[in-house]
Protein backbone atom coordinates (compact mmCIF):
# COMPACT_ATOMS: atom_id res chain seq x y z
CA UNK A 1 0.00 0.00 0.00
CA UNK A 2 1.40 3.76 -0.89
CA UNK A 3 -0.30 6.75 0.24
CA UNK A 4 1.92 10.22 0.56
CA UNK A 5 0.68 12.33 3.30
CA UNK A 6 -1.57 14.71 2.63
CA UNK A 7 -0.70 18.48 1.48
CA UNK A 8 -0.89 21.61 3.67
CA UNK A 9 -0.86 25.20 2.94
CA UNK A 10 0.56 27.46 5.87
CA UNK A 11 -0.57 30.69 7.02
CA UNK A 12 1.75 32.49 9.59
CA UNK A 13 1.33 35.88 11.03
CA UNK A 14 3.95 37.93 11.88
CA UNK A 15 4.88 40.27 15.07
CA UNK A 16 3.74 43.30 13.90
CA UNK A 17 -0.34 42.74 13.93
CA UNK A 18 -0.56 41.97 10.05
CA UNK A 19 -2.94 39.17 8.44
CA UNK A 20 -1.90 35.45 8.66
CA UNK A 21 -0.02 35.62 5.14
CA UNK A 22 0.63 32.12 2.83
CA UNK A 23 4.01 31.35 3.18
CA UNK A 24 3.91 27.65 1.47
CA UNK A 25 2.95 23.94 1.79
CA UNK A 26 3.85 20.55 2.94
CA UNK A 27 3.03 17.44 3.92
CA UNK A 28 1.21 16.26 7.23
CA UNK A 29 -0.83 13.68 8.10
CA UNK A 30 -3.02 15.60 10.03
CA UNK A 31 -3.88 19.05 11.33
CA UNK A 32 -1.23 18.90 14.24
CA UNK A 33 1.06 17.22 12.71
CA UNK A 34 0.89 20.02 10.34
CA UNK A 35 0.89 22.67 12.67
CA UNK A 36 4.56 20.81 14.12
CA UNK A 37 6.19 20.59 10.78
CA UNK A 38 5.16 24.05 10.06
CA UNK A 39 7.50 25.93 12.75
CA UNK A 40 10.08 23.55 11.96
CA UNK A 41 9.88 24.12 8.01
CA UNK A 42 8.39 27.94 8.33
CA UNK A 43 9.49 29.41 11.29
CA UNK A 44 13.01 29.05 12.40
CA UNK A 45 13.98 32.61 12.57
CA UNK A 46 10.97 33.49 14.59
CA UNK A 47 9.24 34.53 11.41
CA UNK A 48 5.43 34.49 13.34
CA UNK A 49 3.69 33.79 16.71
CA UNK A 50 0.49 32.57 14.88
CA UNK A 51 0.30 29.75 12.17
CA UNK A 52 -2.72 28.06 10.55
CA UNK A 53 -2.88 25.50 8.67
CA UNK A 54 -5.45 24.28 6.00
CA UNK A 55 -5.81 21.28 4.19
CA UNK A 56 -4.88 22.20 0.57
CA UNK A 57 -7.94 20.20 -1.12
CA UNK A 58 -10.56 22.68 0.55
CA UNK A 59 -9.05 25.99 -0.56
CA UNK A 60 -11.57 26.72 -3.80
CA UNK A 61 -9.64 29.58 -5.75
CA UNK A 62 -10.69 31.50 -8.18
CA UNK A 63 -10.17 30.93 -12.43
CA UNK A 64 -7.13 32.20 -13.64
CA UNK A 65 -8.92 32.24 -16.98
CA UNK A 66 -11.29 34.44 -15.53
CA UNK A 67 -8.57 37.33 -14.77
CA UNK A 68 -10.11 39.43 -17.15
CA UNK A 69 -13.93 39.35 -16.72
CA UNK A 70 -14.47 38.38 -12.97
CA UNK A 71 -12.88 42.02 -12.21
CA UNK A 72 -14.05 43.88 -15.03
CA UNK A 73 -16.37 45.44 -12.44
CA UNK A 74 -13.97 47.39 -10.87
CA UNK A 75 -12.42 48.86 -14.36
CA UNK A 76 -14.77 51.73 -14.27
CA UNK A 77 -15.34 52.77 -10.78
CA UNK A 78 -12.07 54.76 -10.42
CA UNK A 79 -13.78 57.09 -8.28
CA UNK A 80 -13.41 54.70 -5.17
CA UNK A 81 -10.06 55.86 -5.17
CA UNK A 82 -9.59 59.07 -3.02
CA UNK A 83 -7.11 60.31 -6.07
CA UNK A 84 -10.49 60.82 -8.01
CA UNK A 85 -11.42 64.09 -6.37
CA UNK A 86 -9.31 67.59 -6.03
CA UNK A 87 -9.52 68.85 -3.09
CA UNK A 88 -7.84 72.68 -3.34
CA UNK A 89 -4.33 73.14 -1.25
CA UNK A 90 -6.24 76.14 0.30
CA UNK A 91 -8.39 73.40 2.31
CA UNK A 92 -5.57 71.44 4.16
CA UNK A 93 -4.59 68.36 4.88
CA UNK A 94 -7.73 65.59 4.17
CA UNK B 1 24.69 25.43 -10.14
CA UNK B 2 22.08 23.35 -8.02
CA UNK B 3 20.15 22.65 -11.12
CA UNK B 4 22.56 21.69 -13.80
CA UNK B 5 22.54 20.88 -17.50
CA UNK B 6 18.50 21.00 -17.96
CA UNK B 7 17.77 19.86 -20.87
CA UNK B 8 14.62 22.73 -22.04
CA UNK B 9 12.22 19.90 -23.18
CA UNK B 10 10.60 20.44 -26.33
CA UNK B 11 6.80 22.39 -26.67
CA UNK B 12 4.28 21.31 -29.19
CA UNK B 13 1.53 23.64 -28.34
CA UNK B 14 -0.89 25.68 -30.08
CA UNK B 15 1.53 28.56 -31.75
CA UNK B 16 -1.10 31.09 -30.87
CA UNK B 17 -1.13 30.05 -26.84
CA UNK B 18 2.81 29.99 -26.82
CA UNK B 19 3.05 33.19 -28.16
CA UNK B 20 0.75 34.51 -25.82
CA UNK B 21 2.43 32.74 -22.92
CA UNK B 22 5.80 34.74 -24.00
CA UNK B 23 4.07 38.00 -23.98
CA UNK B 24 3.06 37.23 -20.37
CA UNK B 25 6.75 36.51 -19.59
CA UNK B 26 8.54 38.88 -21.81
CA UNK B 27 6.02 41.74 -19.71
CA UNK B 28 7.38 40.14 -16.23
CA UNK B 29 4.11 38.94 -15.18
CA UNK B 30 4.71 35.88 -13.00
CA UNK B 31 2.97 32.42 -13.93
CA UNK B 32 1.14 30.37 -11.64
CA UNK B 33 0.52 27.12 -11.16
CA UNK B 34 -3.63 27.12 -12.55
CA UNK B 35 -2.21 29.21 -15.51
CA UNK B 36 -1.82 27.45 -18.78
CA UNK B 37 1.51 26.76 -19.73
CA UNK B 38 3.05 24.98 -23.00
CA UNK B 39 3.63 21.60 -22.17
CA UNK B 40 8.00 22.01 -22.03
CA UNK B 41 7.80 24.66 -19.61
CA UNK B 42 6.08 22.59 -16.95
CA UNK B 43 8.15 19.92 -17.82
CA UNK B 44 11.68 22.12 -17.93
CA UNK B 45 10.76 23.33 -14.59
CA UNK B 46 10.21 20.17 -12.92
CA UNK B 47 13.04 18.46 -13.59
CA UNK B 48 15.13 21.93 -12.44
CA UNK B 49 13.42 22.62 -9.51
CA UNK B 50 13.43 18.92 -8.52
CA UNK B 51 17.10 18.59 -9.32
CA UNK B 52 17.50 21.80 -6.86
CA UNK B 53 15.41 20.43 -4.17
CA UNK B 54 17.36 16.80 -4.19
CA UNK B 55 20.94 19.10 -4.26
CA UNK B 56 19.80 20.66 -1.20
CA UNK B 57 18.84 17.80 0.77
CA UNK B 58 21.88 15.23 -0.59
CA UNK B 59 23.68 18.44 0.15
CA UNK B 60 22.93 17.95 4.07
CA UNK B 61 25.02 14.39 4.03
CA UNK B 62 28.75 15.82 3.18
CA UNK B 63 28.08 18.60 6.33
CA UNK B 64 26.05 16.32 7.90
CA UNK B 65 29.24 14.17 8.03
CA UNK B 66 30.98 16.47 10.62
CA UNK B 67 27.99 17.47 12.97
CA UNK B 68 29.32 14.69 15.49
CA UNK B 69 32.73 15.73 15.05
CA UNK B 70 32.58 20.02 15.57
CA UNK B 71 35.44 21.29 17.48
CA UNK B 72 33.19 22.85 19.68
CA UNK B 73 29.30 22.51 21.53
CA UNK B 74 29.16 26.60 19.60
CA UNK B 75 30.33 24.87 15.57
CA UNK B 76 28.38 22.41 16.42
CA UNK B 77 25.12 23.70 16.90
CA UNK B 78 25.32 26.29 14.34
CA UNK B 79 26.11 23.48 11.62
CA UNK B 80 23.23 21.50 13.15
CA UNK B 81 21.31 24.99 11.97
CA UNK B 82 23.18 25.21 8.65
CA UNK B 83 21.66 21.66 7.56
CA UNK B 84 18.53 22.20 9.36
CA UNK B 85 18.36 25.07 6.90
CA UNK B 86 19.09 23.00 3.62
CA UNK B 87 16.39 20.65 4.78
CA UNK B 88 13.68 23.08 4.85
CA UNK B 89 15.41 24.97 1.29
CA UNK B 90 14.42 21.02 -0.14
CA UNK B 91 11.09 21.00 1.08
CA UNK B 92 10.53 24.67 -0.07
CA UNK B 93 11.66 22.95 -3.15
CA UNK B 94 9.92 20.02 -3.15
CA UNK B 95 6.14 21.93 -2.81
CA UNK B 96 7.08 24.21 -5.61
CA UNK B 97 7.92 21.39 -8.01
CA UNK B 98 4.65 19.55 -6.63
CA UNK B 99 2.38 22.67 -7.78
CA UNK B 100 3.41 21.17 -11.49
CA UNK B 101 1.85 17.87 -10.98
CA UNK B 102 4.39 15.57 -9.84
CA UNK B 103 4.06 13.89 -5.95
CA UNK B 104 6.68 14.23 -3.50
CA UNK B 105 6.87 10.09 -3.82
CA UNK B 106 7.78 10.29 -7.74
CA UNK B 107 10.25 13.05 -6.84
CA UNK B 108 12.18 11.19 -4.35
CA UNK B 109 11.88 7.58 -6.86
CA UNK B 110 13.41 9.84 -9.56
CA UNK B 111 16.04 10.41 -7.73
CA UNK B 112 17.07 7.45 -6.32
CA UNK B 113 16.67 5.73 -9.22
CA UNK B 114 18.89 7.84 -11.60
CA UNK B 115 16.26 9.36 -13.53
CA UNK B 116 16.80 12.69 -11.76
CA UNK B 117 20.42 14.56 -10.76
CA UNK B 118 21.86 16.73 -7.77
CA UNK B 119 24.57 18.92 -8.01
CA UNK B 120 28.20 17.70 -9.50
CA UNK B 121 29.41 19.53 -6.00
CA UNK B 122 27.90 16.88 -3.82
CA UNK B 123 29.66 14.01 -4.87
CA UNK B 124 32.45 15.12 -3.53
CA UNK B 125 33.79 13.87 0.20
CA UNK B 126 34.46 16.40 2.77
CA UNK B 127 37.73 15.13 4.55
CA UNK B 128 38.64 17.66 7.50
CA UNK B 129 37.14 20.50 9.81
CA UNK B 130 38.15 22.91 6.99
CA UNK B 131 36.06 21.38 4.47
CA UNK B 132 32.86 22.83 6.40
CA UNK B 133 34.22 26.02 6.11
CA UNK B 134 35.16 25.68 2.68
CA UNK B 135 31.72 24.30 1.57
CA UNK B 136 30.09 27.56 3.35
CA UNK B 137 32.56 30.13 2.01
CA UNK B 138 32.92 28.53 -1.74
CA UNK B 139 29.75 26.15 -2.27
CA UNK B 140 26.72 28.48 -0.73
CA UNK B 141 28.94 31.22 -2.09
CA UNK B 142 28.48 30.46 -5.39
CA UNK B 143 24.87 28.86 -4.86
CA UNK B 144 23.87 32.71 -3.47
CA UNK B 145 25.31 33.77 -6.73
CA UNK B 146 22.55 31.25 -8.72
CA UNK B 147 19.82 31.60 -6.48
CA UNK B 148 19.57 35.99 -6.36
CA UNK B 149 18.80 36.40 -9.74
CA UNK B 150 16.36 33.52 -9.84
CA UNK B 151 14.41 35.35 -7.28
CA UNK B 152 12.95 36.92 -10.54
CA UNK B 153 12.31 33.26 -12.68
CA UNK B 154 8.67 33.76 -14.15
CA UNK B 155 7.09 30.77 -12.19
CA UNK B 156 5.54 31.83 -8.92
CA UNK B 157 6.15 29.67 -6.51
CA UNK B 158 10.07 28.67 -7.82
CA UNK B 159 10.61 32.83 -7.23
CA UNK B 160 8.89 32.59 -3.83
CA UNK B 161 10.60 29.57 -2.76
CA UNK B 162 13.85 31.55 -4.03
CA UNK B 163 12.87 34.62 -1.65
CA UNK B 164 13.14 32.13 1.48
CA UNK B 165 15.80 30.64 0.70
CA UNK B 166 18.46 33.75 -0.03
CA UNK B 167 17.61 35.23 3.38
CA UNK B 168 18.67 32.27 4.75
CA UNK B 169 21.49 31.62 2.22
CA UNK B 170 23.82 34.58 3.33
CA UNK B 171 24.13 33.04 7.32
CA UNK B 172 25.32 29.43 5.50
CA UNK B 173 28.42 31.73 3.65
CA UNK B 174 29.63 33.75 6.30
CA UNK B 175 29.67 30.93 8.97
CA UNK B 176 31.85 29.07 5.91
CA UNK B 177 33.78 31.99 6.06
CA UNK B 178 34.05 32.74 9.60
CA UNK B 179 35.72 29.19 10.02
CA UNK B 180 38.19 29.56 7.40
CA UNK B 181 39.44 32.89 9.60
CA UNK B 182 39.88 30.96 12.53
CA UNK B 183 41.92 27.93 10.21
CA UNK B 184 43.82 30.30 8.81
CA UNK B 185 44.50 32.21 12.44
CA UNK B 186 45.84 28.83 14.03
CA UNK B 187 48.51 26.89 13.41
CA UNK B 188 50.59 25.97 10.82
CA UNK B 189 48.82 22.16 10.41
CA UNK B 190 45.30 24.39 10.83
CA UNK B 191 46.22 26.53 7.84
CA UNK B 192 47.39 23.84 5.55
CA UNK B 193 44.24 22.12 6.29
CA UNK B 194 42.87 25.44 5.25
CA UNK B 195 44.61 25.51 2.12
CA UNK B 196 44.14 21.48 1.28
CA UNK B 197 40.24 22.27 1.62
CA UNK B 198 40.41 25.37 -0.62
CA UNK B 199 42.99 23.33 -3.19
CA UNK B 200 40.38 20.49 -3.75
CA UNK B 201 36.81 22.43 -3.19
CA UNK B 202 38.14 25.06 -5.67
CA UNK B 203 37.76 23.25 -9.12
CA UNK B 204 34.32 21.40 -8.26
CA UNK B 205 32.85 25.34 -7.07
CA UNK B 206 33.69 26.38 -10.60
CA UNK B 207 31.94 22.99 -11.96
CA UNK B 208 28.62 24.56 -9.92
CA UNK B 209 27.94 26.86 -12.81
CA UNK B 210 27.70 24.05 -15.53
CA UNK B 211 29.39 24.02 -18.75
CA UNK B 212 30.76 26.69 -20.63
CA UNK B 213 27.79 28.90 -22.47
CA UNK B 214 29.16 27.67 -25.69
CA UNK B 215 28.61 24.11 -25.00
CA UNK B 216 25.50 24.53 -23.16
CA UNK B 217 22.74 23.94 -25.90
CA UNK B 218 19.73 23.98 -23.59
CA UNK B 219 20.41 27.61 -22.18
CA UNK B 220 18.80 29.26 -24.37
CA UNK B 221 14.63 28.39 -24.60
CA UNK B 222 15.27 28.69 -20.36
CA UNK B 223 16.32 31.74 -20.90
CA UNK B 224 13.55 32.92 -23.05
CA UNK B 225 11.48 31.52 -20.59
CA UNK B 226 13.60 33.24 -17.34
CA UNK B 227 13.74 30.25 -15.96
CA UNK B 228 17.61 30.17 -16.03
CA UNK B 229 18.13 34.25 -15.93
CA UNK B 230 22.35 34.52 -16.34
CA UNK B 231 24.69 32.60 -18.68
CA UNK B 232 27.06 30.17 -16.87
CA UNK B 233 30.09 31.98 -17.82
CA UNK B 234 29.12 35.14 -16.49
CA UNK B 235 28.27 33.70 -13.05
CA UNK B 236 31.28 31.43 -12.75
CA UNK B 237 33.62 35.11 -13.58
CA UNK B 238 31.47 36.47 -11.38
CA UNK B 239 32.10 34.20 -8.37
CA UNK B 240 36.05 34.26 -9.38
CA UNK B 241 35.92 37.98 -9.00
CA UNK B 242 34.23 37.74 -5.73
CA UNK B 243 36.34 35.05 -4.33
CA UNK B 244 39.95 35.51 -5.26
CA UNK B 245 40.32 38.76 -2.73
CA UNK B 246 38.40 37.10 -0.31
CA UNK B 247 41.13 34.03 -0.45
CA UNK B 248 43.97 36.85 -0.31
CA UNK B 249 42.52 38.25 2.95
CA UNK B 250 42.76 34.23 4.19
CA UNK B 251 46.29 33.89 3.14
CA UNK B 252 45.33 31.73 0.90
CA UNK B 253 46.33 30.39 -2.40
CA UNK B 254 43.85 29.53 -5.66
CA UNK B 255 45.26 26.69 -7.17
CA UNK B 256 45.28 27.46 -10.59
CA UNK B 257 48.84 29.06 -11.98
CA UNK B 258 46.94 30.50 -14.84
CA UNK B 259 44.99 32.92 -12.41
CA UNK B 260 45.82 36.78 -13.89
CA UNK B 261 43.87 39.85 -13.09
CA UNK B 262 43.08 41.09 -16.87
CA UNK B 263 43.46 44.95 -16.59
CA UNK B 264 41.42 45.85 -19.95
CA UNK B 265 38.50 43.64 -19.16
CA UNK B 266 38.86 44.77 -15.45
CA UNK B 267 38.53 40.98 -13.98
CA UNK B 268 40.74 37.84 -13.74
CA UNK B 269 41.50 35.40 -16.24
CA UNK B 270 41.64 31.81 -15.02
CA UNK B 271 41.98 27.79 -15.83
CA UNK B 272 38.51 26.07 -16.45
CA UNK B 273 37.88 23.28 -14.75
CA UNK B 274 38.34 19.91 -16.03
CA UNK B 275 35.22 19.26 -17.80
CA UNK B 276 35.41 15.69 -18.70
CA UNK B 277 35.05 15.11 -14.88
CA UNK B 278 31.98 17.31 -14.57
CA UNK B 279 30.87 14.78 -16.71
CA UNK B 280 31.59 11.61 -15.42
CA UNK B 281 30.32 13.19 -11.84
CA UNK B 282 27.11 13.90 -13.28
CA UNK B 283 27.06 10.74 -14.73
CA UNK B 284 26.89 8.82 -11.14
CA UNK B 285 30.44 8.38 -11.45
CA UNK B 286 31.93 10.94 -8.66
CA UNK B 287 33.81 10.03 -5.50
CA UNK B 288 31.02 9.73 -3.39
CA UNK B 289 28.36 9.29 -6.00
CA UNK B 290 27.08 5.70 -4.65
CA UNK B 291 27.53 6.69 -0.91
CA UNK B 292 25.01 9.25 -1.77
CA UNK B 293 22.15 7.32 -2.95
CA UNK B 294 22.98 4.67 -0.79
CA UNK B 295 22.41 6.76 2.18
CA UNK B 296 19.29 8.82 0.56
CA UNK B 297 18.10 5.09 -0.40
CA UNK B 298 18.42 4.30 3.18
CA UNK B 299 16.68 7.15 4.60
CA UNK B 300 13.76 6.19 2.49
CA UNK B 301 13.39 2.68 2.79
CA UNK B 302 14.23 3.24 7.04
CA UNK B 303 11.83 5.95 7.61
CA UNK B 304 8.75 3.85 5.74
CA UNK B 305 7.34 2.81 9.00
CA UNK B 306 7.36 6.29 9.93
CA UNK B 307 5.54 7.46 6.94
CA UNK B 308 3.01 4.57 7.57
CA UNK B 309 2.54 4.76 11.02
CA UNK B 310 1.62 8.37 10.82
CA UNK B 311 -0.58 7.81 8.50
CA UNK B 312 -2.08 4.64 10.25
CA UNK B 313 -2.47 6.72 13.47
CA UNK B 314 -3.75 10.12 12.17
CA UNK B 315 -6.45 7.70 10.94
CA UNK B 316 -7.41 6.10 14.41
CA UNK B 317 -7.80 9.33 16.02
CA UNK B 318 -10.08 10.38 13.11
CA UNK B 319 -12.24 7.48 13.60
CA UNK B 320 -11.94 7.69 17.61
CA UNK B 321 -12.70 11.69 17.03
CA UNK B 322 -16.28 10.94 14.52
CA UNK B 323 -17.40 7.95 17.51
CA UNK B 324 -17.04 10.45 20.06
CA UNK B 325 -19.05 13.02 18.24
Amino acid sequence: MKSEWPLWEVFIRGQHGLSHRHVGSLHATDAEHAIQNARDVYTRRKEGISIWVVPAAHITASSPDDKGAFYDPADDKVYRHPSFFNIPDDVGAM
Amino acid sequence: MYAQMIKSEATKDDPEKLAAFQARIDAGDKIEPKDWMPEGYRKTLMRQIGQHAHSEIVGQLPEGNWITRAPTLERKAILLAKVQDEAGHGLYLYCAAETLGVSRDELTEMLLDGRMKYSSIFAYPTLTWADMGAVGWLVDGAAIMNQVPLQRTSFGPYARAMVRICKEESFHQRQGFDIMMKMVNGTDAQRRMAQDALNRLWYPALMMFGPPDADSVHSEQSMLWKIKINGNDELRQKFVDQTVPQAEYLGLTIPDDGLTWNEDKGSYDFTGPDWSEFFEVLKGNGPCSAERIEARQNAWDDGAWVREARLAHAAKKQATQMVAE
